[in-house]
C-alpha cells in the first residue's frame, strides 16, 4: 500500500462524538495521527478511551464528525473493514486462544496454505512455525517448542505476541489499548521496547495508557481525554511530564480536592 | 557460568570510600554467584525442561483413550478371549456398535471442540429415518428420493439448531434439548399420523433394490476378499462353503471415511484451525477475523448429516424405521468423544481420540456378555470410564494453560 501523499495524517478524527442513548461518550474529540508517529492517548476510567479506540478499529461509527484514513473520509463499518485499511488493533484481551499453540494463534483466521498433492489446500504448518518463531524471536521471546500452547506463556509474552501478529499482517497503524495494564515493570519495559522498534519500522501506533510514565518515554505526541472530552493534543516539546499527570487527572478538580482535604486537616 | 569475582576489601587500611566501592561490589558479586540473576546467553533456552519421547506421545488429546482401548482390549482378552470374541465374527459384532457409534461421535467431538453440545442427534436418528422410510412405503417414492429429503430436512435442522444458538447466545445445551423433546414428539406424531403406528417395516427390501442405496448402504463390501479367504479356508464357513462373514459391513467403511476426512480437516485445513480457535475462545477468533458463526452453524449441520448417515445405514441394516430409535445416542455421542480427549468447555479435543471412545463403547458392551457378568456391568464400566477420562482431560487442560 503506497501512501498517499494526500495528507500528512495517517488517521484522523475529526469533532467525532458518540452519544449512546443517553450518554455522551465523546464530545467533539479531534485526534491526528502523524505518520510514523507514537500518539499516546491519555485519560483517566471513564475518559472515553475506549470509546475512542472502538471508533478507530471500526467497532462503532461515530454520531457526528468525520473519520478520515490518509485523508479521505471513511465510513468503516466492521473490524475487518478497519484490518483491510492497515488499521490493527491489540484489545487487552489480545485475541489469543490459550489453548492453542503459538503458531496456531499468530496465524488465527489468517492461516497460509499449501497445496497437498496438487489437490487439497492444507494449513501450511511447517511454513506458519517457522514465521511464527522468527518474528517473536525478533522480540526476544524464545518459543519453547513449536506446539507450546499460548497458555503456558507469561502476560508480557502474550502482548508481544500480538503485536508481532499485527504487525506481521502489515499493519500501518497499531492501536494498543493499555498494552502494559497488567504487566510487571521488567516485561512493561519490553513493550515499550517493542513500541519503539514498530516506530522505527515506520508504522504509526495509537497507545492508550493511563500510565504517564509509560507513555511519556515512547510518545511523540499525547492526547488528553477527560469525561468524554479531550484536553487537547500536544507535541513532546510543548508538554512536560508533570504537566500531562497535572492535566489527567483533571488539574483544577484535583486543586480544588485538595484545598477541601487540606481544610479538613 | 560461574562469574570469576575478585574479593576485594578484606586488606585492614584502605580509605572509606574504597570500603563503600568494595562492599557493594562483594554483593554484586554474591548476588551473581548465587545465581538468582539469570544471566543473558545465546544458547537455548535454560528454563526449556527435557520432555522425553513418552512424554509428548502421552500429551496427545488421543492417548488416553488409546491407552484406554489396549487395557480394555487386554481385559477382554483375559475375560473372553476363548469365547470367540476376537474371531471374525465376533470382532464384526463389535466393531458394527462402535462404528455406529463412531459416526455420531465424530460429528459430537468437531462440534464439542467448536465448543457446542447437540443433544438432538439421537431425536435426529429417530426423525431421519422415520422421514426416509415413510414416503416409499406409503406414498410409493423411490427409496433414495426419500433418503435425500431426509437428508434435506436433517441438515435443515441443523442449520436452525446453529443459528438458534449463534444468534442468540443461549447455551447449545439448552436449545438443543429443546430439540431433543420437539424432535422426538414430531416422529412420533408424525408416525402416528401418516402410518398409524411407531414402526415402519418393509423398507429393507426396498432399498436393497434400491441399486443407489444398495451400493451406499445395504449390506457388506468385500465380499470377493472374503470368498477368497474361504476358499483357501483362512476364515471360517458355513457348511456350503460360503464364509460365515460375508464381508466388511458398509457402515465401518462409512465410519473410516468419516472419521479420516474430519481428522484431516481438523487438524490440517484453515478451517480445522477455526474450529480450535472458536472453541477455545469465539470472541478472540472473531477478532481476527474467523467467521464465527459460520463454523459454528457448519458443524451443526454436520452433526445432524451423521445422524442421518447413522439412521440410513440402520434402517438399511435392520429393515424397519422406529420412532424411538437413537435413544440416548446423543450422551454416547458425547462420552466417547470425552473419553476421546475432548474438553467439555472446548477447544482441544481429537477426532481419533473420539474414535478410540467409541471403540471402547462397543467392545465393552458386546464384549460383557461374551463373559459370564450381567451386561448391567456394561453401565457402570461406562460411567466410571467417563469420570476417569474428564478427570484427567481436566488435568491436561491445566497443564495446557497454566503459565510455567
Amino acid at each position: 500500500m503506497a501512501p498517499s501523499p494526500a495528507s500528512e495524517y495517517i488517521l484522523e478524527l475529526d469533532n467525532v462524538s458518540k452519544i449512546f442513548g443517553t450518554v455522551i461518550a465523546l464530545k467533539d474529540v479531534t485526534v491526528r495521527l502523524r505518520r510514523g508517529e507514537v500518539h499516546c492517548l491519555l485519560g483517566d476510567n471513564g475518559a472515553g478511551k475506549s470509546t475512542l479506540i472502538k471508533i478507530l478499529a471500526g467497532v462503532h461509527r461515530p454520531t457526528h464528525g468525520v473519520y478520515r484514513v490518509d485523508g479521505d473520509p471513511v465510513e468503516l463499518d466492521s473490524p475487518r473493514a478497519a484490518l483491510d485499511r492497515g488499521i490493527a488493533t491489540v484489545y487487552q484481551d489480545l485475541a489469543l486462544v490459550p489453548l492453542m499453540s503459538v503458531c496456531r494463534n499468530f496465524f488465527m483466521g489468517r492461516e497460509p496454505t499449501r497445496k497437498l498433492w496438487g489437490l487439497v489446500h492444507v494449513f501450511d504448518r511447517a511454513a506458519a512455525t517457522k514465521i511464527a518463531n522468527a518474528k517473536l524471536a525478533d522480540m526476544g521471546i524464545v518459543v519453547r517448542d513449536a506446539e507450546q500452547t499460548v497458555g503456558t506463556m507469561s502476560g508480557g509474552e502474550r502482548q508481544c505476541l500480538a503485536i508481532a501478529r499485527a504487525i506481521h499482517f502489515g499493519a500501518r497503524v497499531l492501536i494498543l489499548d493499555e498494552p502494559t495494564a497488567a504487566l510487571g515493570v521488567k516485561q512493561s519495559a519490553n513493550v515499550l521496547r517493542i513500541i519503539a522498534r514498530a516506530r522505527e519500522k515506520g508504522i504509526s501506533v495509537i497507545f492508550i495508557t493511563h500510565n504517564v510514565h509509560h507513555a511519556y518515554p515512547v510518545g511523540d505526541t499525547f492526547t488528553l481525554l477527560n469525561r468524554g472530552r479531550s484536553l487537547g493534543s500536544f507535541h513532546k516539546s510543548e508538554i512536560s511530564r508533570d504537566e500531562v499527570l497535572n492535566l489527567m487527572a483533571g488539574g483544577q478538580e484535583m486543586q480544588k480536592l485538595m484545598v477541601e482535604l487540606g481544610v479538613r486537616l | 557460568m560461574d562469574p570469576q569475582v575478585d574479593t576485594p576489601g578484606s586488606s585492614p587500611g584502605v580509605a572509606p570510600e574504597d570500603a563503600e566501592a568494595a562492599r557493594a561490589a562483594a554483593l554484586a558479586a554474591r548476588i551473581l554467584a548465587s545465581g538468582a540473576l539469570p544471566t543473558l546467553s545465546d544458547g537455548p533456552d535454560e528454563r526449556v525442561r527435557h520432555v522425553s519421547r513418552f512424554h509428548r506421545v502421552m500429551a496427545r488429546p488421543e492417548a488416553t483413550s488409546i491407552a484406554g482401548a489396549v487395557l480394555v482390549f487386554v481385559i477382554f482378552g483375559f475375560a473372553a478371549g476363548g469365547s470367540g470374541m476376537f474371531a471374525l465374527d465376533g470382532v464384526m459384532n463389535w466393531s458394527v456398535v462402535s462404528a455406529y457409534l463412531g459416526i455420531i461421535a465424530v460429528g459430537a467431538c468437531l462440534l464439542m471442540i467448536a465448543g457446542e453440545f447437540d443433544l438432538s442427534i439421537g431425536s435426529m436418528i429417530g426423525f431421519a429415518g422415520m422421514i426416509a422410510a415413510i414416503p416409499p412405503l406409503y406414498f410409493g417414492w423411490p427409496v433414495w428420493l426419500a433418503m435425500l429429503l431426509s437428508l434435506g430436512c436433517a441438515l435443515a435442522l441443523g442449520f436452525v439448531n446453529g443459528q438458534l444458538v449463534v444468534r442468540t447466545g443461549l447455551p447449545s445445551f439448552i436449545v438443543t434439548l429443546a430439540f431433543l423433546f420437539v424432535l422426538r414428539g414430531l416422529t412420533l406424531a408424525f408416525s402416528i399420523i401418516v402410518a398409524d403406528r411407531t414402526i415402519v417395516s418393509g423398507i429393507g427390501d426396498l432399498a436393497a433394490n434400491d441399486p443407489v442405496v444398495r451400493f451406499l448402504f445395504c449390506g457388506t463390501f468385500g465380499d470377493g476378499l472374503f470368498e477368497w479367504m474361504a476358499r483357501h479356508h483362512w476364515i471360517q464357513t458355513l457348511d456350503d462353503g460360503a464364509p460365515l462373514v460375508r464381508g466388511i459391513p458398509k457402515v465401518l467403511g462409512w465410519w473410516a471415511l468419516i472419521a479420516a476426512a474430519s481428522s484431516f480437516r481438523l487438524n490440517r485445513t484453515r478451517f480445522g484451525n477455526w474450529i480450535f480457535a472458536v472453541g477455545g475462545d469465539a470472541n478472540a477468533a472473531k477478532n481476527v477475523g474467523v467467521p464465527v458463526k459460520r463454523v459454528k452453524v457448519s458443524l451443526f449441520m454436520f452433526t445432524a448429516l451423521c445422524g442421518w448417515l447413522f439412521a440410513m445405514l440402520q434402517i438399511c441394516d435392520i429393515g424397519s424405521a422406529a420412532a424411538d430409535r437413537g435413544l440416548q445416542k446423543e450422551f454416547e455421542a458425547v462420552i466417547a468423544a470425552v473419553i476421546g480427549g475432548s474438553l467439555l468447555t472446548g477447544g482441544y479435543g481429537s477426532v481419533i481420540g473420539a474414535c478410540f471412545g467409541a471403540l471402547i463403547f462397543g467392545v465393552v458392551q458386546i464384549g460383557i456378555t461374551y463373559t459370564n457378568l450381567n451386561s448391567d456391568w456394561f453401565r457402570v464400566f461406562l460411567g466410571l470410564m467417563l469420570l476417569l477420562a474428564v478427570l484427567f482431560n481436566n488435568q491436561v487442560r491445566r497443564r495446557l494453560t497454566q503459565a510455567r
